[in-house]
């Protein structure tokens, strides 16, 4: 029996958090530290025609001031660290700031002011006259949607079957366009770094979802070795994407740095985060849906556009998982993109899955009234028994059960299929489903363990914790399987002097790092095995690595428990004060034969006033199955940020850009709405366990974006079974219900 | 309204009526913020120190020496300065600051109390908030010079040496943060939220504004918390934290397993009728 | 933020001489809204005579009605048992607005001063009349969602976004002032605010370093039946896309009187005189609402993406009624 996962745990870093004591990157108490401020600025495309510093250059306090002419050039480009969460290597053309007078998008950043206090810097930053040759720009992804293209990166979309003769000759079929605006993670801390130079060894406090990541680009930006690089983010303030790819910021706090000779801190204000970090793209999704009386799907046809910049080609794979979701023999799903004026897109929380589920739930709902069939029998009707696209069986999945559950947790059969039957009061009451679809994802990860002899343990590897708890998790592995308590676990992340863990992103991080701690705990306890085994009375004598495990500071033998040896002594008698191992873990072999997936069912409850069109989400129910749960507490938070995080997608978020001047108007928290405590109410979540040794070791999928899929088409559903109305187009605000 | 005398007391003063008036209103009943709940939550020395690791890494950057031919500004001199004395979580300080600096900025770039964290810079998501002579007030719209004789406490100052405060600890116990970064702003929030609850005040979902009361249904949390903004989305543990230190009770977990015969019997069901 | 000299004002009548000395001069109080627009450069005085301080909080019974410190805070007054008791629907609106961590900092001379939320007044890259006259509106024929229906100019179609301000129109405040020479004036709030016309920076009547001092609301005879309904695009903690003060006197079912007060819909609370005038002497009725709403709305002026606040409008003026009659 696990002594730790699978149980409630409080988070190791919890007294930090609460008490204010937990360091964000911009926290870090450094001397003679200088303040940069960033200008932006006001054109689409273009380029800078000139550009005027020298009133900001004689305002009170101001070190220095940095355009593209005094600048220095940052080295090539040539990162080649795996972007999440589709594994393949990121071709870094991403925008670096300061490089030309060239302009990709409005809100550029133009000049960086240097000063000694932050308000000189922000004040001098006004100062600065900027001069644009303006071009005609474009972007609004629906004027060029007609040159929607394959992106040349990745492989080109397969049809499976013969999805158009199979459309045609469907007996029911819907046909709908579904749309999505930009979004904006909007983590609660803005984007930050202090950069400091000791001759040409950096030190850097970045906020960023990937150590190893910023310090490839920043070595090779400065023409340093990587080693000479350290990058330390021990806290990171949510970043839902926003920090998987190094930005712009971090390299430019180390130009200043570089160049001044002194630290420098830089900080986005909040406005200039809706152009510093990516955002989840515009996305125009077609959708026809072909099925026989009886519900079979037999054809799907679902076409996703969506923008990108001009510099890059960010693609967000809307479609692929449509291409797993369901059994049906015939398909077409292709991802496009089009080149706009605006920064390049990023990965945001669910990215491409939340967009594409939320269009394919929709029209599975479209089709459940088509053929007045219930929308959950539908789905079952149409189940994927094995994986559709490669006909390989899944390692588990345990989605049928996920249904059952929460259609009898929920009530679901009292669902009257009828929109506008349920109320209650003046309030109308709709219920909508949706299935959750993830990948169970494992990259290569290192982890070192360090046993000491009183029993204590240091566990380092350089993954981040952006808030789901990683702290906790490793150190409740670690716990585990080195048999002593989490109290006598130290586990520290982020920081470039740790092993080599991914960025976390992609719900993968408990799969890959957590099976590197895993693995090496049972370095350690190998380790011991034959150290004790030195000894010719060892009781263990014989025994494999595998046989034995630690436990309240002994070795014992799995089998019989009464064959143990101490642990401290053993180490006592080879003058040992403590014991080291690194591991690097990898997806097992076995994976390839399996679909590796996470699967979930997610219901929810509307009560829509019919008069002033607010939509309240009075109830949601996540019934998951991601394999093995380590932190259940943790989890469960997971979970209920993916359904705040729906609500806002469905509800609330919009970047707004107006086009004529193709800039963003509503880069702030007060026009760009989130979600707020009142708008959520009550969230439950059951966790089906799936016993999944393909996927790794320890048997975990990760949950992080698989609780947000479905919750947006789950929302959008419930309106329309509440009001007749369907909202094809996010977020669902109360003009759109009048 | 002739009397201009300048006044170090905000609270308004009430006639003789309205103190009357004011005694027909609900008052605290027996509503206790119960420490006593949360003793077995007191932390641990190993989890105390996990904090404290991070220290190292800035104490050896603290001893990085001045670049000899490090660039400084020509003349660094504070433009409008003024001279500002407060306390902070129960120390007197005293700051000459720029005009221009907020009390956020003070605290985090003054103070070394980082805190209080900047989230928008706009009041626009409740991060800052800290209390100002114990009401919470957002402490980026607030500038440095206006706390001149004020008593600020921040989530510094909350904890009474190792022991944490009610609402850190059950911030801990129900997992009301994820990131942590909106936090200190929440606990803050929700010790002023309190104090307001405990004199009565009312918010945009009390029925009947003329009556009032001083207990806080969750509905009332969640509309009087709805000025810290949480992109994790830890809202409903949020609610559950501050319920139990308001009034006591616990809240039911809202997750669980499903297990054993629960899961046999739904895999039967689903084996013999494919209809739900 | 540019750089300014701060002064700590000692009484109202040096406070409103030192604002009036300086044409870059003004008023400090909450800081809530005046800060973050210096932050973003869209306010750029160079001095700021913080008021905060002065004894100018008190709330108290005056001349059959109350009279409210310019400088007492929206929690205080919201709180205040007379204006609980006698004037609820003040205390919805302003409970209605911001965050309790706002409403603890802002004062109600500072509420009503506060400027607009449209986003190309707070973008300094972007046109904007009120923010630099002379620009153009770069709302008119951009994105205005949010913007005016009613009262709008070519020059302007920002509205103004309070909630407090529309409460005050409909129970028919007075705003007491005071100029650098010391003299008070009295101006009835449905004449504090202005309409854009040809002059959109200028959001109200005040003359430069004129200081509210006090807001003073008559008797009231709607304290039973009153409602501030806001519709906005989340549950809490966001401007009004439409809201509605409502206020009936209510004698035998019969309508004595009335007061419908829009807010979010122009450059100030829209007071629809037509709207009461079908209510008075009328028997209290969802129809007759409906008639009234009707009434509100019938001089509206969508722009490009706002018409919706014509049909919101209507159905949250009938809805308010009915929460005000207490039928809903």
């Amino acid at each position: 029996m696990p002594r730790y996962i699978g149980k409630e745990m409080s988070r190791v870093d919890g007294v930090a958090k609460v008490t204010g004591r937990a360091k964000y990157a911009a926290e870090f108490q450094v001397p003679n530290l200088a303040y940069g401020f960033i200008v932006l600025g006001t054109v689409a495309r273009g380029t800078i025609k000139s550009i005027d510093t020298r009133e900001a250059e004689r305002a009170a306090g101001v070190v220095r001031v940095f355009t593209h002419l005094n600048a220095p050039k940052l080295g090539p480009k040539a990162s080649t660290e795996y972007a999440p969460p589709r594994n393949t290597r990121e071709q870094d053309k991403s925008f670096r700031a300061l490089q030309s007078d060239r302009i990709y998008f409005n809100a550029q950043p133009v000049a960086l002011v240097v000063a000694e206090t932050y308000e000189q810097a922000r004040y001098a930053a006004r100062l600065v006259k900027v001069a644009y040759n303006a071009e005609k720009h474009e972007t609004d992804t629906e004027a060029v949607r007609a040159s929607a293209r394959v992106p040349t990166q990745g492989q080109p979309p397969k049809t499976r079957g013969n999805p158009q003769e199979a459309m045609r000759s469907a007996p029911v079929k819907v046909e709908a366009e579904y749309r999505i605006p930009i979004e904006h993670h909007n983590p609660m801390e803005p984007h930050a770094a202090i950069a400091a130079w000791e001759g040409d060894r950096l030190t850097i406090f970045d906020k960023t979802q990937d150590v190893y990541g910023v310090r490839g680009h920043l070595a090779t930006s400065f023409g340093v070795p990587e080693a000479n690089v350290q990058v330390v983010s021990p806290y990171v303030g949510g970043a839902f994407g926003a920090s998987l790819r190094p930005n712009y910021y971090p390299a430019l706090t180390a130009m200043a740095a570089r160049e001044l000779k002194r630290p420098v801190k830089l900080v986005y204000t909040r406005t200039q985060m809706f152009t510093g970090h990516g955002y989840r793209p515009y996305t125009i999704q077609k959708i026809a849906l072909g099925a026989e009386a009886s519900g079979k799907l037999t054809s799907m046809i679902h076409t996703a556009v969506h923008n990108s910049s001009t510099i890059e080609e960010f693609n967000d794979n809307t479609t692929g998982f449509t291409r797993q979701v369901y059994a049906c023999p015939n398909l077409y799903a292709p991802t496009m993109i089009v080149a706009t004026d605006l920064p390049t897109p990023t990965w945001m929380r669910a990215p491409g899955a939340v967009s594409g589920m939320f269009a394919l739930e929709c029209a599975m709902d479209e089709l459940a009234y088509a053929l007045k069939i219930d929308p959950l029998e539908l789905r079952l009707i149409n189940y994927a028994e094995v994986d559709p696209e490669s006909g390989r069986p899944f390692s588990s999945k345990a989605l049928r059960e996920c249904y059952r559950l929460g259609a009898e947790k929920f009530g679901w059969k009292g669902r009257k299929m009828e929109p506008r039957s349920m109320r209650d009061g003046r309030l109308l009451v709709g219920w909508g489903t949706a299935t959750g679809i993830w990948g169970a994802f494992q990259r290569p990860a290192s982890a070192k363990i360090t046993f000491r002899l009183d029993g204590t343990a240091h566990v380092t590897s350089a993954t981040s914790d952006i808030g789901p708890g990683t702290y906790t998790v490793m150190t409740m592995i670690a716990a585990e399987y080195l048999g002593n308590r989490p109290e006598q676990v130290k586990f520290e992340l982020g920081d470039t002097n740790f092993p080599r863990a991914p960025s976390q992103g992609g719900s993968q991080t408990t799969s890959s790092v957590g099976s590197a701690v895993h693995g090496a705990a049972l370095a350690i306890t190998a380790k011991l095995l034959a150290l004790a085994n030195q000894d010719a009375s060892s009781p263990l004598k014989g025994a494999a690595a595998s046989d034995v495990e630690m436990l309240d500071g002994r070795l014992r033998l799995k089998s019989d428990t009464s064959k143990s040896v101490s642990i401290a002594e053993v180490m006592r008698r080879n003058n040992l004060a403590e014991v080291t191992e690194t591991f690097e873990s990898r997806p097992l072999p076995e994976r390839q034969k399996y679909a590796t997936m996470a699967h979930g069912a997610q219901f929810v409850e509307v009560k829509v006033d019919p008069d002033l069109g607010q939509v309240r989400v009075t109830r949601a129910i996540e019934v998951s199955a991601c394999g093995k749960i380590i932190n259940p507490k943790a989890s469960h938070s997971q979970e209920i940020g993916g359904v705040v995080w729906g609500i806002g997608m469905a509800l609330q978020e919009a970047t707004e850009i107006d086009h004529r001047y193709g800039r963003i108007m509503n880069p702030n928290l007060q026009h760009y709405h989130v979600p707020v405590n009142a708008d959520v109410h009550e969230v439950e979540t059951m966790f089906v366990e799936e016993e999944d040794t393909i996927v790794n070791p320890l048997g975990v999928k990760g949950m992080g974006e698989l609780g947000m899929v479905g919750i947006p088409a789950a929302i959008a559903n419930a309106v329309f079974h509440a009001t007749g109305r369907r909202v094809r187009d996010l977020p669902i605000t109360p003009d759109k219900l009048l | 309204m002739n009397d201009d005398d300048f006044d170090d007391t905000p609270a308004t003063e009430l006639t003789a009526d309205e103190e009357a008036l004011l005694k027909e209103m609900p008052t605290l009943t027996d509503i206790g913020q119960a420490r006593r709940t949360f003793m077995g939550q007191t932390i641990a020395g190993g989890l105390g120190a996990f904090a404290l690791m991070l220290l190292e890494k800035e104490s050896a950057l603290a001893a990085l020496k001045v670049s000899p031919d490090a660039v400084f500004a020509p003349a660094p001199a504070l433009e409008n300065p003024v001279r500002v004395v407060l306390k902070v979580n129960g120390a007197a300080r005293t700051l000459v600051v720029d005009s221009r600096m907020v009390l956020l900025d003070a605290l985090r770039e003054r103070l070394e109390l980082t805190g209080t964290k900047k989230g928008c810079d706009q009041g626009q998501c409740g991060a800052c908030t800290v209390l100002v002579d114990g009401r919470r007030v957002l402490s980026c719209l607030t500038l440095a010079a206006q706390v001149e004789g004020r008593e600020v406490t921040t989530v510094e100052g909350l904890a009474k040496g190792d022991e944490l405060h009610p609402l850190q600890a059950a911030f801990i116990k129900y997992d009301g943060f994820q990131c942590g970064y909106c936090t200190p702003g929440q606990i803050c929030s929700a010790v002023g939220l309190l104090e307001e609850a405990r004199r009565g005040e009312v918010s945009h979902v009390t029925a009947d504004v003329t009556a009032g009361s001083t207990r806080l249904s969750d509905d009332e949390i969640r509309e009087r918390m709805s000025g810290n903004i949480c992109r994790c989305g830890a809202y409903p543990k949020i609610v559950a934290a501050i319920q139990e230190v308001h009034s006591g009770k616990e809240s039911a977990r809202t997750w669980r397993f499903v297990e054993g015969e629960e899961l046999a019997r739904i895999r039967k069901e689903g084996a013999s009728d494919e209809t739900v | 933020m540019r750089p300014f000299k701060y002064v700590r004002a000692s009484d109202a009548s040096a406070a409103a001489r030192a604002v009036a000395a300086n044409p870059r001069a003004k008023f400090l109080a909450g800081g809530t809204n005046i800060l973050d627009l210096m932050k973003e450069d869209v306010e750029r005085p160079d001095e700021l005579v913080d008021v905060s301080r002065l004894k100018l909080a008190e709330i108290k019974a005056a001349g059959g009605g109350v009279s409210i410190g310019a400088l007492a805070k929206n929690t205080d007054t919201a709180n205040h048992p007379l204006i609980r008791r006698n004037y609820p629907l003040l205390t919805q609106a302003i409970v209605a607005g911001a965050s309790g961590q706002l409403r603890n900092m802002a004062t109600n001379g500072g509420n009503l001063m506060q400027r607009t939320r449209c986003q190309y007044f707070y973008d300094t890259a972007m046109p904007c009349n009120k923010r630099e006259p002379g620009t153009g509106c770069g709302a008119l024929e951009g994105l205005n969602r949010i913007h005016a229906i009613f009262g709008w100019s070519e020059k302007c179609v920002a509205t103004y976004p309070g909630d407090m301000a529309n409460a005050l129109y409909a129970l028919d405040a007075v705003v007491r002032v005071r100029n650098a020479s010391g003299r008070e004036r009295t101006i009835p709030v449905v004449d504090f605010h202005r309409l854009p016309g040809d002059t959109p920076e200028r959001d109200n009547n005040l003359q430069h370093g004129e200081l509210i001092t006090a807001i003073e609301l008559p008797k009231s005879n709607f304290a039973k039946n009153s409602y501030y309904l806001k519709v906005r695009d989340r549950a809490s903690y966001a401007f009004a896309l439409v809201a509605v003060a409502a206020a009936v006197e209510l004698e035998g079912g019969r309508i004595r009187q009335a007061r419908v007060v829009l807010g979010g819909v122009a450059h100030k609370p829209w007071r629809s005189l037509e709207a009461e005038s079908a209510l008075v002497g009328k028997a209290a009725s969802e129809e007759i609402f409906g008639r009234a709403a009707e009434a509100a709305l019938r001089e509206a002026k969508p722009l490009a993406h706002n018409a919706y606040k014509v049909e919101l409008g209507k159905r949250a003026v009938v809805r308010a009624l009915m929460r005000a009659a207490r039928m809903a």
